[in-house]
């Protein structure tokens, strides 16, 4: 497509940018950051659930050695609607900043000491003792079942929120339904677990605040900080370089992030407050739990003609946080009658939280399993169940999709996969001693974008060159973005990627959304390409205007831009190059944008979407689960980069694999303690547990989701892929597990795995 | 963590005078357990006398070496890693060696020593939060896994008083092969069979082993047994690498003729100490090799075994892990 033989940078697997940073260390995480004076600073937690602090006994603490403070809700600064002014839920928490003595959940920040060291610190918050007036708390979902209700509504109505939905008629469909599944499906509370803990340096100088803070939103951070301590937003900067994984704990700013402000001033010194893992359990939000209940009414030849989906997922007390696992149910298959309810039931824990592909992670774990359990009850082929009730439309708005390309993934990945040697009966098919088990799911994720805005500015380099230094106050979670920026600014600016550097994570940069949503690159990426375009058009409008340039006269839109010059389309002799252009011009060229979503929302559904088959070997004895093989296609738009979109696709389907075997936060009943608050205990998937995961990726051409035509891929790999694994399970064995994670005891408590040795 | 004395043992009687002069002393070697639970809150000592530096002046605490009955020593300071790969060990103890490489992870084991990894404390969730009640912790608070969150705790010589679970590989298969613990104390040196080693917690669930006070353990040896090149350690757990046993099974056989001469049977994942189970022995001995046998030898193992709300799966998990490992054990070339 050019002249000189330069391929683009967009779409082609390059390296990461910064992955040399990554592995020599030399790349700054947060709590990494230089400050001068630097102290540091420890959490101390309630050991209750719920109740009033009576006694806060500090005096041990504040004798010990290198201590520089201890603030408590007896001393620390009274903050403007005790703390609660930046409350913008879903995102804009409620959080717990010493305001009062309540204690609303078990392992709530209760005080803050600083000392000149971290050792010192710690030691001394040890030495903090609490008594308390404690209240019965309410602990288990089970037993608060009847307290659940609709969550509270905030700000403009959110489809995507609502917590009902109908269409056409669900007992009609039913009625007329020749077989029907209804069956209860449950998850655990799963916390996030990034390798990088939260982690916050707070500065003042004077009144000016800079925090260097593990985030997935720089804007958002520095405006909730501000709002809540009461200072002007102007006043206050959010620096975040690297962030090592946020997967949604790090999209909202908790508690500790004020409190290592407000620290900071009381010492006034900079503080650094590092959460310990264990600390990652409650006060940083976690996935709720879930309790979903799936009706499936179909016609003997598989059409749906009713689905019911009613879920229950747990909250605060203080807050409402819903986990939409309905809102899947809403569009993914085209069936006529379809009813979903989401409900909240609180209780005295910490508020849950969005958590990679919130409600969708969870939601297609229950109506995939349905699917699947419909799929044996008409024995019929669960990919051809799929096909038969496939949606051509949006069936819940009746929009037309901007693109879609899920009969091509279905098509791709059970072709890869051998779905077709597939004996549908279960526990036909064995390897050696063991059972084997072919399981598949659906995989969506909406195509999400917000408004974003970018600088892109080319200077001379100083030697003899030209480089551009590209700009946005977004995130790079470990997802690539500074990778796939730096792609779509040097195509978008003629110049090979190595001239280009992106910078990010600075409030003070052309303002982007949260790195959540998996929207990033739509809303970003969409930024830096006109912000790059519009350089690059400056730069030919300064050479077209200029009679010292070849191209003087030319029409503009006869002028390419490749490799750094700028030549006519016609004649690729006639041109110059960027650097003698700028020579003449005497100065850099810059472009600005902002770019947002348009009226496509109301034109289009906008979603991407995927087939995962997995591959289950049980051990029919000892209930062990393997899973040696993944095959997954997924069409989401262009993507961006093959390397990191296949390392992101294949990490979503690998935290699929963990939510499905061994992911489970365990709250004590009683006290509400998390008791395996720790990497030890609870169980991610570690190399060992992944076998071949290979992914398909399907190129789409969509014109209509944004301008780089991109939709999401941060999500959409951990969607489906929990309920293949329980599927493929299902069919080593015949045990149909319906409350994840499926551990090796619910396989041996079942009648049909095994026989008692 | 609280501040505490730090001091380098030069030799084996300084390390013990170090030790012995404050009952709140510990020994550090890998660290890989005494460092977590410091962090924690849950170990506290005022002194750490690190003994990584008495291997210059004693040697053999870091190596592995014969014994004149044909057993080996093991030093307490070698490395789970080098014992693990140690080829007299591969060759004729097998299931050490496999319980070694199913514990942890690859860099724990490069820290772990031999006589670290026989004072593990357990991994029971409630003795690691301080926060909570634990009589093992802290003696008359009250066990919380009694009725809490108990899936992976104890069904083996459990008391009213602690369920928690012994959390080590490699003594399960130091009890299947008689292994003697070595000790130095200020009154001299003793041989304690691994049998005896531990306690189990009855009312006293904050006493693990027969150490006393400013006791070393400075070597384990293993009793020349030929017939141990057939044995085998079969573990199960929750994910394929480090994460400790939901049940596990050290087993060797002595097979003659199809009959089973002598036999070896300990359990892991199940007992508040390494389970060695002479019930389940008994129950292989003169007996065919074969399914009849195996599982008359897990019952034998599990008789007894007292579940709680949460575990109960333990016991057809650990019948069935012992019975693998048997058929296992008895397919060996």
């Amino acid at each position: 497509m050019t002249t000189t033989g330069n391929a683009p940078a967009v779409g082609a697997g390059m390296d990461r940018v910064d992955g040399r940073l990554k592995v020599t260390g030399a790349a700054r995480f947060s709590a990494e950051m230089p400050a001068e004076g630097l102290v540091h600073a420890v959490l101390v937690q309630s050991t209750v659930p719920a109740g009033r602090i009576t006694r806060l006994d500090t005096a041990a603490a504040r004798k010990a050695p290198g201590v520089l403070a201890v603030m408590t809700h007896l001393d620390a600064p009274k903050l403007p609607q005790k703390g609660r002014a930046a409350v913008n839920p879903p995102a804009g928490r409620v959080m717990t900043l010493l305001q009062d003595a309540t204690v609303r959940y078990n392992g709530q920040p209760i005080a803050v000491v600083v000392a000149d060291t971290f050792e010192h610190a710690r030691d001394a918050a040890a030495l903090v003792r609490a008594r308390y007036d404690t209240r019965a708390a309410t602990l288990d979902p089970r037993a608060a079942m009847g307290h659940a209700r609709p969550p509270k509504q905030h700000g403009p109505p959110d489809p995507r929120r609502a917590p009902d939905s109908t269409r056409g008629d669900v007992p009609a469909g039913l009625a007329q339904a020749e077989v029907t599944v209804e069956e209860t499906y449950t998850t655990p509370i799963e916390n996030h677990n990034p390798m990088e803990p939260h982690a916050t340096i707070a500065r003042w100088d004077g009144d000016e605040l800079t925090l260097y803070d593990a985030t997935q939103y720089v804007m958002g951070d520095r405006d909730t900080v501000a709002k809540t301590l009461g200072i002007p937003s102007g006043k206050a900067r959010v620096v975040s370089l690297f962030v090592g994984g946020g997967f949604g704990c790090k999209g909202s700013v908790w508690s500790h992030v004020p409190l290592a402000a407000m620290a900071a001033r009381r010492v006034g010194r900079p503080v650094k407050l590092v959460l310990s893992r264990r600390q990652m359990f409650g006060p940083v939000g976690a996935r709720p739990l879930t309790i979903q209940r799936l009706t499936l009414g179909a016609t003997r030849d598989g059409a749906l003609t009713a689905v019911r989906h009613h879920s229950v997922s747990h909250t605060s007390t203080f807050e409402d946080f819903l986990e939409p696992t309905a809102n899947v149910t809403r569009m993914l298959y085209a069936c006529p009658n379809v009813e979903t309810r989401m409900r909240v039931v609180p209780l005295d824990v910490g508020t849950p939280t969005f958590q990679r592909a919130p409600g969708e992670a969870t939601g297609t774990f229950a109506l995939e399993s349905a699917m699947d359990e419909l799929a044996v009850k008409l024995g019929m082929d669960p990919l051809e169940l799929r096909l038969r009730n496939y949606a051509e439309e949006e069936p819940q708005g009746h929009l037309p999709w901007s693109s879609k390309s899920l009969r091509q993934c279905y098509g791709a990945a059970a072709e890869r996969f051998g779905w077709k040697r597939r004996d549908p009966k279960p526990g036909s098919m064995r390897a050696g001693d063991e059972l084997v088990g072919w399981g598949m799911a659906t995989a969506t994720y909406p195509t999400n974008r917000r408004p974003a805005e970018a600088l892109a500015r080319l200077a001379p380099d100083g030697r003899g060159g030209v480089t551009a230094l590209v700009r946005s106050a977004t995130q790079d979670i470990g997802t690539g973005t500074y990778t796939i920026m730096t792609q779509i600014a040097a195509d978008a600016l003629g110049l090979p990627p190595g001239r280009v550097r992106f910078e990010l994570g600075d409030s003070r940069f052309p303002p982007s959304p949260v790195s959540g949503g998996s929207m990033t690159a739509a809303s970003t990426g969409s930024a830096v390409f006109e912000a790059a375009r519009a350089a690059r058009n400056e730069l030919v409008r300064l050479a077209t205007a200029d009679p010292r340039s070849p191209l003087s006269g030319a029409r503009p839109e006869d002028v390419r831009a490749e490799n750094g010059r700028l030549f006519l389309a016609s004649d690729d002799s006639k041109g110059e190059r960027y650097e003698a252009l700028l020579a003449r011009h005497g100065g850099p060229v810059e472009g600005r944008a902002s770019s947002e979503p348009g009226e496509e929302k109301e034109q289009f559904a906008m979603h991407a979407f995927g087939a995962v088959f997995v591959e289950a070997r049980v051990d029919p004895d000892l209930g062990r689960v393997r899973i040696p093989r993944i095959v997954a296609a997924y069409s989401a738009g262009k993507f961006l980069n093959a390397k990191t979109a296949r390392s992101q696709l294949m990490g979503g389907v690998v935290w699929g694999l963990g939510m499905a075997l061994f992911e489970e936060t365990l709250l004590d009943p009683r006290s509400g303690r998390v008791v395996n608050a720790d990497l030890a205990e609870y169980h991610v998937p570690v190399n060992a547990d992944v076998g071949e995961v290979d992914i398909i990726l399907l190129d789409e051409e969509d014109p209509h989701v944004n301008p780089i035509g991109a939709k999401g891929i941060g999500e959409i790999g951990i969607t489906g892929a929990s309920a293949a694994v329980a599927n493929a399970v299902w069919h080593a064995t015949g045990v149909r597990v319906r409350d994840l994670p499926i551990t090796l005891d619910k396989l041996l408590a079942a009648p049909a795995g095994g026989a008692e040795a | 963590m609280h501040p505490f004395e730090y001091s380098a043992a030069p030799d084996i009687p300084s390390a013990l005078r170090a030790a012995g002069a404050d009952p709140h002393a510990r020994f550090v070697a890998g660290g890989t357990t005494l460092i977590d639970l410091m962090k924690l809150d849950v170990e506290t000592p005022s002194r750490v006398v690190d003994i990584n530096t008495l291997a210059a002046r004693h040697p053999e605490l870091g190596r592995v070496v014969p014994l004149p009955d044909g057993g080996l020593r093991l030093g307490a300071l070698v490395r789970n890693s080098d014992l693990a790969w140690d080829a007299a060990v591969r060759e004729r103890y097998p299931v050490l060696s496999q319980a070694l490489l199913a514990g942890a992870s690859g860099q724990l084991r490069n820290m772990a020593t031999t006589g670290g990894n026989l004072l593990q404390r357990t991994r029971c969730w409630y003795f690691r939060d301080p926060a909570t009640p634990c009589n093992k912790r802290e003696p008359g608070t009250g066990c919380s896994a009694l009725h809490g969150h108990n899936r992976i705790h104890a069904v083996l010589g459990t008391s009213a008083h602690c369920i928690a679970t012994h959390p080590s590989d490699m003594a399960v298969a130091l009890a299947a092969l008689d292994a003697v613990v070595r000790i130095q104390g200020a009154r001299g040196e003793r041989g304690v069979p691994l049998g005896e080693f531990y306690l189990q917690p009855g009312a006293h669930p904050e006493r693990e082993t027969v150490l006393s006070s400013g006791e070393l353990i400075t070597a384990v040896d293993l009793p020349a047994l030929p017939w141990a090149r057939r044995s085998t350690y079969l573990k199960v757990r929750d994910r394929a690498s480090y994460a400790f046993a939901l049940a596990s099974a050290a087993v060797a056989l002595d097979l003659g003729g199809g009959l089973i001469r002598d036999a070896r049977v300990a359990l892991g994942g199940v007992g508040t100490v390494p389970w060695r189970s002479r019930e389940a022995e008994r129950a292989l001995e003169g007996k065919r090799a074969g399914a009849e046998a195996f599982r008359a030898a897990a019952d034998a193992a599990l008789r007894g075994a007292v579940p709680h709300h949460e575990n109960g799966f333990k016991l057809p998990l650990a019948r069935r892990t012992l019975v693998r490992a048997l058929a296992t054990a008895a397919a060996m070339a």
